[in-house]
């Protein structure tokens, strides 16, 4: 993993100075709450539902044991035992006190984290593919480059008060496991038939109000362009993206409005011009950087064989891990999705559970899905039994990876300021009602995400299922849409028709289920089967009249 | 009837104005008519609060009640930890909000 | 006004009144103009040896478009006067300064010495931009 050298670590530390000095500004009321209130979202201090929130940034989603045993640490001595982990692959707090936030900010930078950007109209942590660096199917390791792009999108100057804020993506597999297209920019390492390679560049994604796919406007930038490129692109968009309306604001919608072909123009433009500037890193500091992320001191005699004779733990063996590029080693995903739980909730002992076994088992290192979950990236399969042994101990053994009841879910109106309805009351009553483990792996993969508001923070629009919760008259309502997608195929939802309560939309969600079952054709999916035979027969079952003697 | 709620400014305790100060439980809170902008004011000038808004209740049997439910929420706490909310010993209390 | 204004530099302050884009235009011997966030300041780049200060309005801190506008003048070789006005808050001006702002003038008037504290928040910088300080990657990599 990168380790911080003494610029970054007075980076930090420097911000740490600032915020405490800004706190103690407004304790002492010499500045108001409308002059706080930009500086502390700076630093991901948020005042939610019932307390301050703190989200602190986990940089392209990558944690040593170090970094996530104070994260339960900070839980325990600073919050009220739990963190919560976010579709962003940070992490949040729900119950922070401003007097404590500056110390809190010091204990994060003394294991080299920070709560940065992590709200505003700024760039904001660059997340990546929880497989980096592991996946069998990686072509170009992305987490140099994102460490590239951390260094650069911190404090820069230009583009800290944008129209609105931006978020970037970063992959270098084929496979997208990080909703690239659906960021504003996604970036995925590419490699053309002379071996080298190349940033493609999608701009213009977003989920939100209104959701979008993001173009290519980059085809092939040379690596050594890359920030370059980034420039002139956050350029266009600072200049010309829109300031008039905070719904419109974002760069999807200048791209959408000028179209991909001119934004497109402006960008090359302007690259031209960034390029005679000289800004771009040389060469040496992304080797530099590249030094941190080698291979692991990885087994070469480890073996594939496994002993799968206990069959709860072959299902979990089956479900949660994934193929590894070494031989006998695995990808463990440790679900944070238990039934009736709270999805990406885990408590300070889980969470230093985790970093106990990352340290003793993967090569010191976790990761933070999209998908609110945890991954063990370097395991050799002669420790799996040991580890699921621990992790069912502790409840956080569910074997139900990509199943129903792995749900994404927004925090909701149970948290969140901005929330019109609760997500996670839908979100364990889903997982209730599906509860047996043969049901949800006979429905196979689908993906259900909830989000509580229209700014889509569950990732409704790329659920396969998705879950919009809505307010109705100071009611809560949820409305139901099928055909979202976030990969290689990434496609928006479509609403199946009049929104239901909390207990209607969980039956509308099974009767869907039903008729997929009954529909299905060999190896398809959910959300295959829903491609193929259209909204039709969903909103049949769904929406059809309850029979006299029902 | 409006009441008067807010953060307290160093904890950020959801608080309820209750005609001499600040109170932590819903029940605490006044009606307050004509004269919410001049407490707003007032409080926010001495620097414990923040996020001072009015909003619309009701005096119920059980006590005051907010008219929304987004400040239903705010008076408990998550209706997913009950046990981190007002009313950790009350099963039945998340029915409140709704 | 202008003794609210913080000036980073050693000429003599310009006292042209600053005059619109639009008439900047028409007007061939002025000195000083004033760009609105919505203006593009390229298309002061034909003139930039005949100016001697260009004001940068921020109506709020929150519109950014600023930031740019003055980098851009700066990377086509701008050398005049470079001044932020309107709402220019404490905690942006470490950050104008980067973009190549030199001078300063707040509608909420900031003390000198808070000025330099502000500019002296980050020992270093990510980014190479215009103000000549060298980027932590080129201090990692001595050339």
């Amino acid at each position: 993993m990168y380790q911080y050298d003494s610029y970054d670590q007075s980076m930090v530390d420097a911000r740490v100075a600032e915020f405490r000095d800004q706190v103690q500004r407004r304790l002492a009321g010499e500045i108001t709450e409308d002059q706080f209130k930009p500086l502390r979202l700076k630093n991901g201090l948020y005042l939610q539902l019932h307390a301050y929130m703190l989200r602190v940034a986990v940089p392209y989603g990558t944690l040593s044991s170090r970094q996530m045993r104070l994260l339960g640490d900070i839980a325990d001595k600073y919050d009220r035992g739990y963190g919560h982990f976010t579709t962003r692959q940070n992490i949040q707090y729900n119950w922070i006190k401003l007097e404590d936030a500056p110390d809190i900010l010091a204990d994060l930078a003394s294991v080299e984290m920070h709560a940065i950007q992590t709200s505003g109209n700024c760039i904001r942590n660059t997340t990546s593919d929880q497989f980096a660096g592991a996946a069998a199917d990686e072509l170009v390791d992305p987490r140099p480059y994102a460490e590239l792009l951390r260094q650069w999108s911190t404090f820069h100057p230009e583009f800290d008060y944008l129209p609105r804020k931006f978020k970037i993506a970063m992959i270098g597999s084929e496979t997208d496991r990080a909703a690239m297209k659906l960021h504003d920019i996604g970036i995925q390492l590419v490699k053309n038939d002379a071996g080298e390679i190349g940033c493609k560049f999608y701009v213009g994604g977003g989920m939100g109000r209104t959701p979008m796919i993001a173009p290519v406007i980059g085809d092939f930038v040379p690596p050594l362009q890359m920030i370059s490129y980034l420039e002139a692109c956050l350029r266009v968009y600072n200049r010309y993206g829109r300031r008039d309306n905070k719904y419109k604001a974002r760069i999807k919608i200048l791209v959408h409005e000028i179209g991909a072909d001119e934004y497109r123009r402006q960008v090359e433009e302007e690259f031209a011009h960034i390029l005679t500037l000289g800004l771009e890193p040389p060469a040496a500091e992304l080797e530099r950087i590249k030094g941190f992320f080698e291979q692991p001191g990885f087994d070469a005699n480890a073996s594939d064989d496994l002993d799968l004779s206990d069959p709860d733990f072959a299902l979990w063996v089956d479900q949660n891990t994934h193929a590894h590029k070494q031989t006998g080693y695995t990808i463990v995903n440790i679900s944070l999705k238990p039934t009736g739980g709270i999805p990406g909730d885990a408590s300070a002992d889980q969470i230093r559970l985790m970093a106990d076994l990352a340290l003793e088992y993967s090569f010191d290192e976790l990761r933070v899905t999209h998908a609110q979950n945890i991954v063990l990236p370097h395991v050799k399969k002669s420790d799996l039994y040991t580890i699921w042994q621990k992790l069912d101990e502790a409840g956080l053994a569910n074997a139900n990876l990509d199943l129903i009841s792995d749900i994404i879910a927004c925090p909701g109106l149970d948290y969140c300021a901005l929330a019109n309805a609760r997500s996670i009351p839908v979100a364990q009553k889903i997982s209730e009602r599906f509860a047996d483990l043969g049901r949800q792996r006979e429905l196979g993969e689908l993906k259900l995400k909830i989000s509580g508001c229209i700014n889509a923070c569950g990732h409704h629009h790329a659920g396969h299922i998705g879950i919009l919760g809505v307010d109705r008259k100071g009611v809560e309502n949820y409305q139901l849409s099928f055909g979202g997608s976030e990969g290689a195929d990434t496609s928006l939802g479509t609403i199946t028709g009049p929104g239901f309560n909390e207990d209607g939309v969980v039956d509308a969600v099974e009767k869907a289920t039903d008729v997929y079952l009954a529909q299905r054709t060999e190896g398809e999916r959910f959300l295959d089967t829903y491609r193929r035979i259209g909204m039709a027969p969903f909103k049949e079952a769904i929406y059809a009249k309850e029979t006299a003697n029902g | 009837m409006k009441i008067i709620t807010g953060n307290d400014l160093r904890t950020g305790d959801v608080i309820w104005w209750t005609g001499q100060g600040w109170s932590r439980l819903v029940n605490d809170a006044v009606a307050v008519g004509e004269d919410a902008d001049a407490i707003i004011a007032q409080e926010n000038d001495k620097q414990v609060v923040t996020d001072t808004h009015v909003i619309d209740a009701e005096t119920t049997s059980e006590g005051v009640r907010p008219a929304h439910i987004k400040e239903r929420i705010r008076a408990l706490g998550p209706t997913v930890r009950m046990d981190l909310s007002l009313k950790p010993a009350d099963p039945a209390a998340a029915k409140w909000v709704i | 006004m202008v003794e609210q204004t913080l000036r980073y530099r050693n000429d003599e302050p310009v006292n042209d009144p600053a005059v619109t884009v639009a008439t900047f235009a028409d007007q061939s011997n002025a000195t000083a103009v004033r760009i609105e966030p919505g203006e593009d300041a390229r298309a002061l780049l034909p003139h930039l040896d005949r100016l001697a200060l260009v004001e940068v309005n921020f109506p709020t801190y929150g519109d950014g478009r600023g930031y740019s506008a003055a980098r851009i003048l700066r990377e086509h070789g701008y050398a005049g006067e470079l001044r932020a006005v309107g709402d220019v808050l404490i905690d942006q001006l470490s950050h104008m300064r980067r973009c190549g702002f030199d001078s300063f003038a707040p509608e909420q008037p900031i003390a000198a010495e808070a000025a330099e504290k502000a500019f002296a928040t980050w020992p270093d910088v990510y980014q190479k931009t215009v103000d000549g300080r060298p980027a932590i990657w080129a201090k990692r990599h001595p050339a």
